[in-house]
C-alpha cells in the first residue's frame, strides 16, 4: 500500500486543514513540505476527504497548495538500551544533541533518532536457534546503568515466532540485527535492539493486573503517613500557584523508593528543568552509588515550546514507563503539569471548533485523564515476575480552586489527592499538603489505627484554632488550648518537613514508624500544665527538641541523646506514670 | 513585484478577510487606505480567503482598499542604532529619528532549548530593600509587578531602569497612558539612561491590534543584543492589555472563549514571551520585569493567574509598597547565600517578627488587651514598614542588612528575634542591648 499524500487547504494556528489522496489513519503522522525542513504533524480528525492535523511546529510560513507527506504510521517512540539518563523533548528528540546541531535555539523540523547507531552494548542472548518465542519475550540482556536491560521482541510481533538465528554474546551497535524471527508463514524478520511502539496505545503484554497494595516510600512524612502512594498506584497534587507543587515533584523524583523515575514536565518553566537538568547528574542516590540521573528519564516540553507536542509528550513518557515496567522494574512517572496538557487539547479542540464543554475543555476530557491514569498499575507477567508503573501528576487549577474540570476529571480516577493549599504555603508550612481535605486509599508507612488517631487531633485542633479566632484565648478552656497545642505540635514537628535539610529532606518508613510512636505517645499522654503560658511555653520547647531530632543523623549517637532528652522532657510533665501511659498506649492502639 | 488585490471580501473587528492566492501563514501584508498604510498579519488561511489582523485597525478601511502582500514575516531592525530610540508598537520612530531598515530580523523566533539553558546565579540589584533583601531579582528571571490600577507601578519599573545594574534596558509600552510614556522618558534622561534604553511604546491611544506586538519586537531585539553578550531588562508595561488585546482578536475570530472571554491559548501566548528570559552560556542575558494590573485587585483573574504559573515569582504591589507576603522571588535562594552571612537569616527572621506584627494589629482592632511583647512586635512593625518598606527607601542592599539590625535593635532584645547566636555577636549593634534606646 503505498502512503497518501495531500495538500494543504487551510491553516489556523497550529491546525492544518489537508486535501489528501489515498487512505490515512486517525493519529497517523504526516510531514509538511516547506522547503527543506518537514514538519512533523498528526491527523486529529478525517472528513471526507479532507484531513485536520495538528502540527508539532510553529506553523508560520505554511502556505495554501504546500505538501504533505503521510507515513502510515501512528506517532510512535522508540524503545530498547539508552533511554536512561536522556533528556527528551515531547517528540522524543535528545535535546543535548539538538544543542549541539543547531545551538541555543530549538530549530524546527529537526528531528534526530532517540537511541543512535552509535550506542553499543554487550549484548547476551538468553535464547537458542528453534527457540518459540512471542511479543514481549526476552531474547537477551544488555547492562544499562545498574539494571539488567531485557532485549524483547518487539511488541507489534503478534503471533509466534520462530527463532532463525540469534546473535552471540559480544558488543553490537543498538541497530545491528542480533536475531531473525519467523513467523508462522516462514516470513523471516530481522530484530535489533531497538523498535518502535505508537504512545497512544498502552503496552498490554502481561498476564494480569494486581490491586496497588504495596507502600510507595516517598520519604516524604506527610505523605507516606497521611496521604500515602502505592507501587502502580496514581495520585495527583492540585495546588495553586507558588504552594510548591515542583518543588514536592522535585523532591519525590530525588528520594522515592523505586527504579526508575520519569519526569515529564509538561508546559511549565523551562528553568525547574534545567535545575534538574544541572543537579541530578552531581546527586548521588543512596541506595545504588551512582548518579541519580543513571536512573532519570527527563522528557521535556517547556511551556514556550509547541503546544501540540507538549500533548503528545506525557504519552511518550508513559510509554517509556511501561517499557521499563516489562524488565520487572519499578517505575515513577511524574508529570508536571497535567493541567497544561489538558490546555494544549483545550487549543486543539477549540481550532476544531468542537462543542465545548465546562470552561471549553473538550467533552472527552475525563475520558482522556482516565485513559492516561489507568496506564498506571501493578502487573504480573507469565513468569510471575513484578513490574509497576506509578503516576503523580500535578494539577494547576485555574485560580487554585478546584471545582475546575481538570481537577474534577484527575480526582475520579486517581487513588490518593494530595491538595496544595494557599494558608498552609503562606504561613511557610511545607510541604503545603492540606492534611484534611486530602486522602488516600492506600495503605501507608504506619498503620491505619495510628494515624486516625492523629488526624482527629488535626480535626479537632482545626476546630478550636477557628473558635478561637472568635473567641480570644481567654476564651478557651485549658483542655481545648492544649488539643490546639498538640495538634499544631504534630503540624510542626512531623507533617513539616525541610527540603533544605539535609537529614530532614528524607525521612524512610522506619524512621517514620519509629518517630510517629514516640509523636502519638506525646497525643496520648496528659501533662500538668498550670495556666496557658506555661502549655505554650512546654510545647515550644519540647517542638524546639523535636525538630533538633529531625535534623539527627537516623541511630545515630545525637539521635539517641535527644531522642533520651525528649524521653525526658515528656516524663517529667506526664500525669500518668511511665507504664500507664503504656498501657493507655497500648489500648489505644491495639 | 508581488500581486496586489483590491478586494476585501468581509470586514470585522480588526480583521479582514481577501481572496487571495499563495500566502503564507504569518506573512505580513500592507493595507493601503485613505488615511496611509498599515501593516497587517495573516492570522487564518482558509482555501483562497486569508484573514489578516491590521494593526492600524480597520476603522475606514474600504472594501477596495489595495493589499500587497509582503512575503515576510514581521521584521524588525536590529543595530546598535537601537540605543537611546523611540519606536510604537509596530517598530516606527516615535521620536524624529531616522527610519531604521537595514539588517532586519524576525520577531517571535523559536524557544531556547532547555538543554542548553544555565541554572541563574546572578543577582541585579535595584536599591530597594524589598527587592534586594527580601526578594532578589535574579539575571535571567522574569517577574511580573501584580498590582491594582492606580499604583505606582510605573514609577517603580522607572526606578529599576534607572538603577539596575544591566547594560540595557528595553522598555515595551503596551496599552501605556501618554502622560507615562513621557513620565518614562524624562525620568530615563533626567537619570542618564536614555541612551542606553530603547522604546517600544504602544499608547492607549494607538490601535489595539499594535499591542499584541511590543512584547515579541522587544524580546525579539532583547534576545539579539543577549547573544552579544549584553545583560538585558526588559520592562513590560501593562501585559494585562496584551491579554486584553488576544481576547479581542481571539472573539472577532470566532474562537470559543475558555474562561471569563480569554482564549484558551492564553497561557501558551503569556509563556511564550515570558519564557524568553534567559541567561546564555557564554553570553548575556535576558530579565523581564512585567507588570500586570489585576483587574478588581483579584489575583485569581485568568490574566495574574495564568501569569503566576508561568513566571518565577511576583511582586504585590500594594499601598504603594511592595508587599512581604505574596511577593515571592523563586530565584532568591540561588543568589542570597552568596551576599553576606547573615541576609538569609535576618529576611527570615524579619519576615516572620513583621507576620506577627500583623497578627497583633488584628488583635488590637477587634480590642484585645496588649501585651508588653505585643507593644515591642507593634514598634518594630511601624519602624519596618517606614524604614524598609516604603518605595522611597533607596539604599543598597549592605546598608539595607545593617538598617534591619538597627530597627531590631530598636525593639528587641537579641534572643526575641530568635536569629541565631553567631549572627548577633557578629551584626548586633554595638552599645545597645535591646529596647532602651
Amino acid at each position: 500500500m503505498t502512503n497518501a499524500n495531500g495538500k494543504i487547504v487551510g491553516v489556523n494556528g497550529n491546525m492544518l486543514i489537508v486535501e489528501y489522496q489515498g487512505n490515512v489513519k486517525m493519529n497517523e503522522v504526516g510531514y509538511v513540505i516547506l522547503g527543506k525542513k518537514r514538519l512533523k504533524s498528526e491527523v486529529i480528525r478525517i472528513r471526507g476527504n479532507l484531513a485536520e492535523m495538528q502540527v508539532f511546529e510553529m506553523s508560520r510560513g505554511i502556505g495554501i497548495g504546500d505538501n504533505v507527506d503521510f507515513t502510515n504510521e501512528l506517532l510512535a517512540v522508540e524503545l530498547g538500551p539508552g533511554l536512561i539518563g536522556q533528556i527528551f523533548d515531547g517528540l522524543q528528540n535528545p535535546l543535548p544533541e539538538v544543542a549541539r546541531q543547531c545551538g541555543f535555539f530549538l530549530e524546527r523540523g529537526v528531528y534526530l533518532t532517540p537511541l543512535p547507531e552509535t550506542l553499543r552494548w554487550d549484548f547476551t542472548p538468553l535464547v537458542k536457534e528453534g527457540d518459540t518465542v512471542e511479543r514481549g519475550d526476552t531474547l537477551g540482556t544488555v547492562p544499562e546503568c545498574i539494571f539488567t536491560h531485557k532485549i524483547m521482541v518487539p511488541f507489534n510481533f503478534y503471533g509466534n515466532f520462530k527463532v532463525k538465528s540469534i546473535a552471540d554474546a559480544g558488543n553490537y551497535s543498538s541497530k545491528d540485527t542480533i536475531t531473525e524471527l519467523e513467523d508462522e508463514n516462514g516470513k523471516i524478520y530481522p530484530v535489533c535492539m531497538v523498535f518502535e511502539w505508537p504512545v497512544k496505545r498502552p503496552i498490554d503484554i502481561y498476564e494480569k493486573r494486581l490491586k496497588p497494595t504495596e507502600h510507595l516510600s516517598t520519604k516524604v512524612r506527610i505523605i507516606d503517613t497521611l496521604v500515602p502512594v502505592a507501587r502502580g498506584g496514581t495520585y495527583c497534587i492540585p495546588g495553586p500557584f507558588g504552594a510548591g507543587k515542583t518543588v514536592l515533584q522535585q523532591i519525590t523524583s530525588r528520594y522515592a523508593e523505586v527504579d526508575i523515575v520519569i519526569i515529564a514536565a509538561c508546559g511549565e518553566r523551562a528553568g525547574e528543568v534545567v535545575e534538574t537538568l544541572r543537579e541530578f547528574p552531581e546527586l548521588i542516590d543512596p541506595r545504588t552509588g551512582k548518579t541519580l540521573m543513571e536512573r532519570t528519564i527527563i522528557v521535556c516540553n517547556t511551556s514556550s515550546m509547541p503546544v501540540a507536542a507538549r500533548e503528545a509528550s506525557v504519552y511518550t513518557a508513559v510509554t517509556m514507563a511501561e517499557y521499563y515496567r516489562q524488565m520487572e522494574l519499578n517505575v515513577l512517572l511524574l508529570a508536571d503539569s497535567t493541567s497544561r496538557w489538558a490546555q494544549a487539547m483545550r487549543e486543539m479542540s477549540g481550532r476544531l471548533e468542537e462543542i465545548p464543554g465546562e470552561e471549553a475543555f473538550p467533552a472527552y476530557l475525563e475520558s482522556v485523564i482516565a485513559n492516561f491514569y489507568e496506564r498506571a498499575g501493578m502487573v504480573q507477567f507469565k513468569n510471575g515476575g513484578l513490574g509497576s508503573v506509578t503516576i503523580g501528576g500535578t494539577v494547576s487549577p485555574a485560580g487554585g480552586n478546584f471545582e475546575e474540570p481538570v481537577t474534577q476529571g484527575t480526582l475520579k480516577v486517581v487513588g490518593a489527592f494530595h491538595g496544595l493549599s494557599r494558608e498552609r504555603s503562606d504561613a511557610r508550612r511545607y510541604p503545603a499538603i492540606h492534611p484534611l481535605d486530602s486522602w488516600s486509599k492506600y495503605p501507608g508507612a504506619v498503620g491505619a489505627k495510628k494515624t486516625t488517631y492523629a488526624r482527629q487531633f488535626l480535626f479537632r485542633g482545626n476546630e478550636i484554632d477557628q473558635m478561637m479566632k472568635v473567641v480570644g484565648e481567654e476564651g478557651t478552656s485549658l483542655e481545648d488550648y492544649s488539643i490546639y497545642l498538640k495538634s499544631e505540635f504534630l503540624d510542626y514537628v512531623y507533617l513539616q518537613q525541610n527540603a533544605f535539610d539535609p537529614v530532614d529532606a528524607s525521612t524512610s518508613a522506619t524512621r517514620q514508624r519509629y518517630v510517629f510512636d514516640v509523636l502519638l505517645r506525646i497525643l496520648v499522654a496528659r501533662f500538668t500544665i498550670k495556666d496557658k503560658t506555661d502549655a505554650r511555653t512546654y510545647f515550644n520547647q519540647l517542638r524546639q527538641k523535636f525538630l533538633d531530632w529531625n535534623g539527627a543523623e537516623w541511630e545515630s549517637d545525637s539521635f539517641k541523646n535527644i531522642e533520651n532528652e525528649l524521653n525526658a522532657m515528656i516524663a517529667s510533665r506526664q500525669v500518668e506514670s511511665e507504664r500507664d501511659l503504656q498501657v493507655i498506649f497500648d489500648k489505644t492502639f491495639e | 513585484m508581488r500581486k496586489i488585490y483590491n478586494k476585501i471580501e468581509r470586514i470585522a473587528g480588526n480583521v479582514i478577510i481577501v481572496k487571495a492566492e499563495g500566502v503564507k501563514y504569518g506573512e505580513l501584508a500592507e493595507v493601503n487606505t485613505d488615511h496611509g498604510k498599515s501593516l497587517a498579519e495573516v492570522i487564518r488561511l482558509d482555501n483562497e480567503l486569508v484573514a489578516l489582523q491590521v494593526y492600524e485597525g480597520t476603522r475606514g478601511i474600504s472594501t477596495n482598499d489595495q493589499v500587497r502582500f509582503l512575503g515576510h514575516p514581521m521584521m524588525i531592525c536590529f543595530s546598535d542604532d537601537l540605543m537611546g530610540r523611540i519606536f510604537t508598537g509596530s517598530g516606527k520612530p516615535r521620536d524624529n529619528g531616522p527610519e531604521l531598515m537595514e539588517n532586519l530580523i524576525e520577531i517571535g523566533g523559536p524557544s531556547v532549548n532547555p538543554a542548553k539553558r544555565i541554572v541563574p546565579r546572578n543577582m541585579i540589584r535595584t536599591g530597594i530593600p524589598m527587592i534586594d533583601v527580601f526578594n532578589s531579582l535574579v539575571e535571567s528571571q522574569k517577574l511580573p509587578v501584580f498590582s491594582v490600577s492606580g499604583e505606582p507601578y510605573n514609577e517603580l519599573l522607572a526606578r529599576i531602569a534607572l538603577q539596575a545594574e544591566v547594560d540595557l534596558i528595553i522598555l515595551g509600552g503596551i496599552g501605556l497612558k501618554y502622560d507615562d510614556y513621557l513620565y518614562f522618558r524624562d525620568t530615563l534622561e533626567e537619570g542618564g539612561a536614555l541612551s542606553r534604553t530603547i522604546f517600544f511604546v504602544h499608547t492607549a491611544a494607538d490601535p489595539v491590534v499594535e499591542a499584541l506586538l511590543v512584547p515579541d519586537i522587544s524580546l525579539a531585539v532583547a534576545e539579539k543584543f543577549a547573544l552579544k553578550d549584553k545583560r538585558v531588562l526588559v520592562l513590560l508595561t501593562d501585559m494585562t492589555n496584551f491579554a486584553d488585546a488576544l481576547k479581542e482578536i481571539a472573539i472577532t475570530m470566532e474562537q470559543v472563549p475558555s474562561n471569563r472571554g480569554y482564549p484558551g491559548d492564553l497561557y501558551s501566548q503569556l509563556a511564550a514571551r515570558y519564557e524568553k528570559a534567559v541567561d546564555f552560556e557564554g553570553s548575556g542575558s535576558i530579565t523581564i520585569l512585567a507588570v500586570t494590573t489585576m483587574p478588581g485587585d483579584d489575583v485569581t483573574h485568568p490574566i495574574p493567574d495564568n501569569t503566576g504559573y508561568i513566571t518565577e515569582g511576583q511582586f504585590y504591589l500594594r499601598n504603594s509598597r511592595i508587599e512581604p507576603f505574596g511577593s515571592l522571588s523563586r530565584l532568591k535562594q540561588l543568589v542570597n547565600k552568596n551576599t553576606r552571612e547573615d541576609h538569609r537569616a535576618l529576611m527570615d527572621g524579619m519576615i516572620k517578627l513583621y507576620a506577627l506584627y500583623k497578627e497583633t494589629l488584628e488583635k488590637k482592632a477587634m480590642g484585645f488587651r496588649m501585651s508588653e511583647w505585643d507593644n515591642k512586635l507593634l514598634k518594630f512593625g511601624e519602624l519596618f514598614e517606614l524604614k524598609l518598606m516604603a518605595l522611597s527607601v533607596n539604599i543598597p542592599l549592605e546598608k539595607a542588612l545593617d538598617l534591619g539590625w538597627e530597627i531590631l535593635a530598636g525593639c528587641f532584645t537579641p534572643e526575641e528575634t530568635g536569629l541565631r547566636t553567631e549572627l548577633i555577636t557578629k551584626f548586633w549593634p554595638k552599645g545597645k542591648k535591646g529596647e532602651e534606646e
